[in-house]
C-alpha cells in the first residue's frame, strides 16, 4: 500500500467514524489497514505506544529494590528500602512502596520488567545521555530521534505520533517528519473565519522562504492540518478530563486516554515527568514522583480498557540514567548508569522480569552497574511488535528483540 | 537591508533587545550603526534605567520553605500558595522591565544568563532568592565572567538548585561540580570524571543560611584535602575550582560562543567566527567586550544572522508589547484587588509558560534550547491566541486612519521590521487589511516578526 493509499483511506475511515458517531474498532480497523501484507506479526499489532519520559535520571534501585541484597543495604545507609516495606516481585526484587497500582498490575500479569538495561560506554551528563536514549544514537547522541526517523519512513499523516507538552523533544523529530505537539485534545483556533483562511495563506509553504523562515510557517500549517483531523475525532463519544488537581503526568496521559478514546489513529504518543535527579534529601522527592508515576499509569489504562485499541496500548517508561548504588553524604545520590524500565498493558507479556539483575558487586570505574540489556533491544521489541516497524532501518543495525509484548 | 543604517540599527535593537519603536529607531539611528552600539553598552553594569524607574518592585509574602515534621499540611499548602503568588508577581515584574527599560541590552543579558545558569524555583520554592539571582544577573551579568561565575557559584538560589549547600566531606555531592563544568563554563568533553568528583570536593563546606540570606562556610565540612583537577593539584577550595575552570583557554571558547549564539545565530565553540570574539573577551573575560565584539563584528549583520535566530517566548511578547505599546502591569481597583489596566497586555507570563518559556522556571539546568526548539504544533496555536489577545489590547487609531493599501506596510513598520514584509506574507497580510486587529495579529505571527 502506498503513503497515498493508508492516508486516503484513513481519512475517508474518519469521517465515516464521526458521522456514525463511533470509533469502537477504529483502531483494529486501522492496523489492518496500516499493516504491510507480508508481516503476520502485524495482523495482532499491539499499538499504541505511549513513551513515558522521566527527565532527571530515576533511581532504579530504589524503584525495583534488590532488597535481599547486602550490598544494596551496605551502599545505601539511610536511603534502602526494607524488605518488609517493599512490595514483593520475587527474586529478592521489590517495589518502592509508593508503586501500589503497579504492583497490582505485576501480579495481574500487565506489568514487565525490564532490567539492566543501557548502553556502552555510560554517559553521566543528563543531557548527553538523554540524546542517546532520544536518539538510540551511541556515543554522541546526535541525529534524529528514533521515533522522528520511524515518522521519516512512514507517511506525513500528522496524527501518527503525539507529543503532550508545548516543545517537541528530540525523541520526535525526524529529518523530513516531526510529531504533533498538543495540550488538549481539540484544538479550538482563535478568530473568524477571514482571519483563519489568510493564517492559512500565510503558512503555507511559499518560494520566497528558507530556513527557519520556512520552519516557522511549516508549524503554523502543520496546526491547521492537526486542528482538522482532531476537529474530525471530536464528534466521537469518550473523553476522561484529568481530575481536578491532577498532577501533569496524570494530565497527559489523560490527554492521551482522551485521543485513544476518540479513535485517533496514533501510533506512537509521548508524555513525560521531571525532577528525578536527586542528588540530596531523595526520599520524599523519589517518592512523590513515584506516586505520581503509579497513578497516572494506572488511571491511563484504567480509562483506557473499554476501547480496543486502549486494550492494547503498550506504555513504557524510561530515563537518562540510572543512580549511583553508594549515596552520598546528602541523603541523595549521583549519576548512574543501567536500569530497569516498565512495560504496562493489558497485552503485555508481564509478571515476569526480562534481562537479568545487574551485579551490585562489579560495578565500573565510576562506581556504577554495568547493562546487561542494550536499549535498542527494548525498541526494537516495541518497534517490531507494537509498531509493525522494520527496527534495523530505524535503529540501523540488529538488535535481539525481548518477549516482553 | 545589510548596509542601510535604520535596517542595520533596528536589527541590533531587536538582538541587543527588545526592538524600537519607529520614533526610538530614528533617534537610535542618528549617530550611525556605531554609536547606536556603543550607547547599547553604556546601558550596562550601575546605568541607571529610567524607563524602568516608574516600576514597583516584586514583594515577597512568603519566607524561606517551613521544614521538617513540624509543619502540617495546612502551613505546607498556604506556603506552596504564597510562593506561586509570589513567582507570578517576580514574572510580571520581569516582563514588565523588558518592555519599559531604557537599558535593554542589560535585560538581554540578564535573560541571557537566565538560560545559561538555569535554576528553577521549583525546587528553590522561595521567590525572593530568585530575584536575587536575577538581579545578580542584571549587575554582574556584563563584567568579568569570573567574577559573575564566583557570584553564582555562592548565590543561594543555585546553592539549592545543584545541591552545593548540602555537599558534605563525608561522600561529595557531585550535582553542582559536574553542571558548573559541563554547561557553566566548558561544556562537555572538557573535562573527565574525574575533574567531576576532584571539584565536588572542593565545594564541601559550602552551605546557605536559608533564613539570613547568605552564604557560610563550614570548615568542619570542607575538605582541606590535594585534588587533582584539570590537570593541577593543589588543596583547591571552591573558588580556586571556578578560577581555574574559567580560565582555561577551552572556557573562553565556551562562553564566546554562547553569546554569539543567542545574539546572532547558533555555533558551536569550535566554530571560526568565535576566534575573531576572543579578543574582545580578553585576559578580563570580559562580557561587554565581547558583546561589542559580536555586535561590531561584519557577520553579526550579515544575512545568514538576520534569518538565523527566532525569539524566545519572552523576547516575543515583550518585543510584541513595547511595539504595542502595552505593559504588563495590573491595576488596583477600588477593592484592592488587582486588575488589569487599558492598555494592560494579556498575562505575558502565563503565555510565555505556554509557549515554553516560564521565566524562573526553566524545564532543567540545561536552560531552553534555541530555534527549532520553539516550534511545534503546540507553540504555534499558543502564539496565534497571545497575538489575537496582544492586537484586541493594542490601541490600532493609526492603522485604522490609513487607507486600506497602506496598512499592510503600516504593520511592518508599527512591529519595527524596517526591511517590510516578503512577497507571500504581505499577500496573506492584505486579505485582512480592512479589519486592524486581524491585521496586527497575523502580522505577529508572520516568520519575520518570529524571527529574532
Amino acid at each position: 500500500m502506498t503513503n497515498d493509499t493508508a492516508r486516503f483511506t484513513r481519512r475517508r475511515f474518519l469521517i465515516g467514524a464521526g458521522a456514525a458517531g463511533a470509533a469502537v474498532g477504529a483502531g483494529v480497523l486501522l492496523d489492518r489497514l496500516a499493516a504491510p501484507g507480508s508481516r503476520p506479526a502485524a495482523e495482532e499489532a499491539a499499538g499504541p505506544l505511549v513513551l513515558v519520559t522521566l527527565y532527571g535520571g530515576n533511581d532504579g534501585l530504589n524503584t525495583v529494590v534488590p532488597y535481599d541484597d547486602p550490598a544494596y543495604h551496605r551502599a545505601r545507609p539511610t536511603l534502602a528500602y526494607t524488605p518488609g516495606e517493599v512490595l514483593d516481585l520475587g527474586e529478592g526484587l521489590g517495589l518502592n512502596p509508593k508503586l501500589a497500582g503497579l504492583h497490582s498490575l505485576w501480579q495481574s500479569g500487565h506489568l514487565a520488567i525490564v532490567r539492566g538495561v543501557g548502553y556502552p560506554q555510560p554517559n553521566l551528563s543528563h543531557f548527553a545521555s538523554m540524546d542517546i536514549w532520544q536518539t538510540a544514537n551511541p556515543p554522541d547522541g546526535s541525529g534524529a530521534g528514533w521515533v522522528g526517523r520511524w515518522l521519516d519512513l512512514a507517511d506525513d499523516d500528522p496524527m501518527r505520533a503525539i507529543s503532550v507538552g508545548a516543545t517537541l523533544p528530540p525523541l520526535m523529530r525526524g529529518e523530513r517528519r516531526s510529531a504533533t505537539a498538543v495540550t488538549a485534545a481539540r484544538i479550538t483556533l482563535a478568530g473568524a473565519p477571514p482571519l483563519r483562511e489568510a493564517y492559512a495563506a500565510l503558512q503555507a509553504p511559499a518560494a520566497d522562504r528558507e530556513g527557519l523562515a520556512a520552519a516557522v510557517a511549516a508549524s503554523g500549517s502543520d496546526l491547521l492540518a492537526a486542528a482538522a483531523d482532531l476537529d474530525r475525532l471530536s464528534t466521537s463519544p469518550g473523553g476522561q478530563a484529568a481530575p481536578a488537581g491532577a498532577s501533569d503526568l496524570r494530565s497527559q496521559m489523560a490527554v492521551v486516554a482522551e485521543l485513544i478514546n476518540a479513535g485517533a489513529p496514533t501510533r506512537v504518543y509521548e508524555v513525560s515527568l521531571s525532577s528525578f535527579d536527586d542528588h540530596a534529601d531523595e526520599k520524599p522527592d523519589h517518592e512523590q514522583l513515584l506516586s505520581e508515576l503509579d497513578s497516572a499509569i494506572t488511571g491511563f489504562l484504567d480509562s483506557v480498557s473499554g476501547h480496543p485499541a486502549g486494550r492494547r496500548a503498550v506504555v513504557m517508561t524510561y530515563s537518562e540514567f540510572g543512580r549511583r548504588p553508594a549515596e552520598n553524604a546528602s541523603g541523595g545520590t549521583d549519576h548512574g548508569s543501567a536500569a530497569p524500565l516498565f512495560v504496562a498493558g493489558l497485552g503485555v507479556k508481564g509478571g515476569r522480569f526480562y534481562g537479568e539483575e545487574p551485579s551490585s558487586t562489579s560495578l565500573d570505574a565510576d562506581g556504577n552497574p554495568l547493562h546487561n540489556v542494550d536499549f535498542r533491544s527494548v525498541y526494537a521489541t516495541v518497534l517490531d511488535r507494537v509498531l509493525g516497524a522494520d527496527p534495523d532501518k530505524v535503529l540501523g543495525g540488529k538488535y535481539p528483540p525481548l518477549d516482553f509484548v | 537591508m545589510p548596509g542601510d543604517t535604520l535596517s542595520d540599527v533596528a536589527f541590533l535593537y531587536r538582538r541587543a533587545g527588545f526592538g524600537l519603536r519607529p520614533d526610538e529607531l530614528e533617534r537610535a539611528a542618528a549617530g550611525g550603526y556605531d554609536s547606536a552600539v556603543e550607547s547599547l553598552l553604556a546601558g550596562l553594569g550601575d546605568a541607571p534605567d529610567p524607563g524602568a524607574a516608574g516600576l514597583a518592585e516584586p514583594t515577597f509574602t512568603s519566607g524561606p520553605p517551613p521544614r521538617g515534621a513540624g509543619a502540617s499540611q495546612a502551613e505546607r499548602a498556604a506556603f506552596a500558595k504564597a510562593v506561586r503568588s509570589d513567582v507570578v508577581g517576580l514574572q510580571r515584574w520581569w516582563m514588565n522591565r523588558m518592555i519599559t527599560t531604557s537599558t535593554p541590552l542589560r535585560e538581554k543579558l540578564t535573560l541571557f544568563w537566565h538560560g545559561h545558569f538555569a535554576t528553577g524555583v521549583s525546587k528553590v520554592r522561595d521567590a525572593r532568592l530568585m530575584y536575587m539571582q536575577n538581579q545578580l544577573f542584571r549587575s554582574a551579568g556584563a563584567g568579568s565572567f569570573e567574577a559573575l561565575t564566583q557570584a553564582v557559584a555562592k548565590d543561594g538560589a543555585m546553592m539549592i538548585w545543584l545541591d552545593t549547600s548540602t555537599d558534605k566531606k563525608a561522600h561529595p555531592n557531585e550535582n553542582f561540580a559536574r553542571e558548573m563544568m559541563e554547561l557553566f563554563t566548558l561544556g562537555i568533553g572538557n573535562y573527565t570524571q574525574d575533574d567531576v568528583t576532584a571539584a565536588a570536593r572542593g565545594f564541601t563546606g559550602w552551605t546557605y543560611d536559608r533564613s539570613r540570606y547568605e552564604y557560610v562556610f563550614r570548615p568542619a565540612q570542607h575538605d582541606y584535602g590535594f585534588k587533582t583537577y584539570l590537570g593541577e593539584t593543589g588543596d583547591w577550595n571552591g573558588e580556586d575550582i571556578v578560577r581555574i575552570a574559567v580560565t582555561r583557554p577551552e572556557s573562553a571558547r565556551f562562553v564566546v560562543a554562547a553569546l554569539w549564539s543567542h545574539l546572532a545565530y547558533p555555533v558551536a565553540p569550535s566554530d571560526p567566527v568565535v576566534s575573531d570574539i576572543l579578543p574582545g573577551y580578553g585576559e578580563s573575560l570580559s562580557i561587554a567586550g565581547a558583546a561589542r565584539s559580536v555586535f561590531l563584528h561584519p557577520e553579526f549583520r550579515s544575512a545568514q544572522s538576520r534569518t538565523g535566530l527566532l525569539k524566545q517566548p519572552a523576547e516575543y511578547l515583550a518585543s510584541a508589547s513595547r511595539a504595542l505599546g502595552l505593559d504588563a502591569s495590573l491595576a488596583s481597583s477600588a477593592s484592592g484587588d488587582q486588575r488589569p489596566g487599558p492598555r494592560s497586555a494579556p498575562d505575558l507570563p502565563a503565555l510565555a509558560g505556554a509557549l515554553g518559556q516560564t521565566l524562573f522556571n526553566p524545564p532543567n539546568v540545561g536552560g531552553w534550547g534555541q530555534n527549532g526548539y520553539w516550534l511545534s504544533t503546540a507553540t504555534a496555536h499558543v502564539r496565534m491566541q497571545a497575538a489575537m489577545l496582544l492586537a484586541r489590547k493594542a490601541d490600532l487609531s493609526g492603522l485604522s486612519s490609513l487607507p486600506v493599501r497602506q496598512r499592510v506596510a503600516a504593520a511592518g513598520e508599527l512591529l519595527g521590521l524596517v526591511d517590510g514584509w516578503g512577497p507571500s506574507t504581505a499577500a496573506a497580510l492584505s486579505r485582512v487589511a480592512a479589519d486592524p486587529v486581524a491585521l496586527l495579529a497575523l502580522a505577529l505571527v508572520s516568520p519575520e516578526f518570529v524571527l529574532a
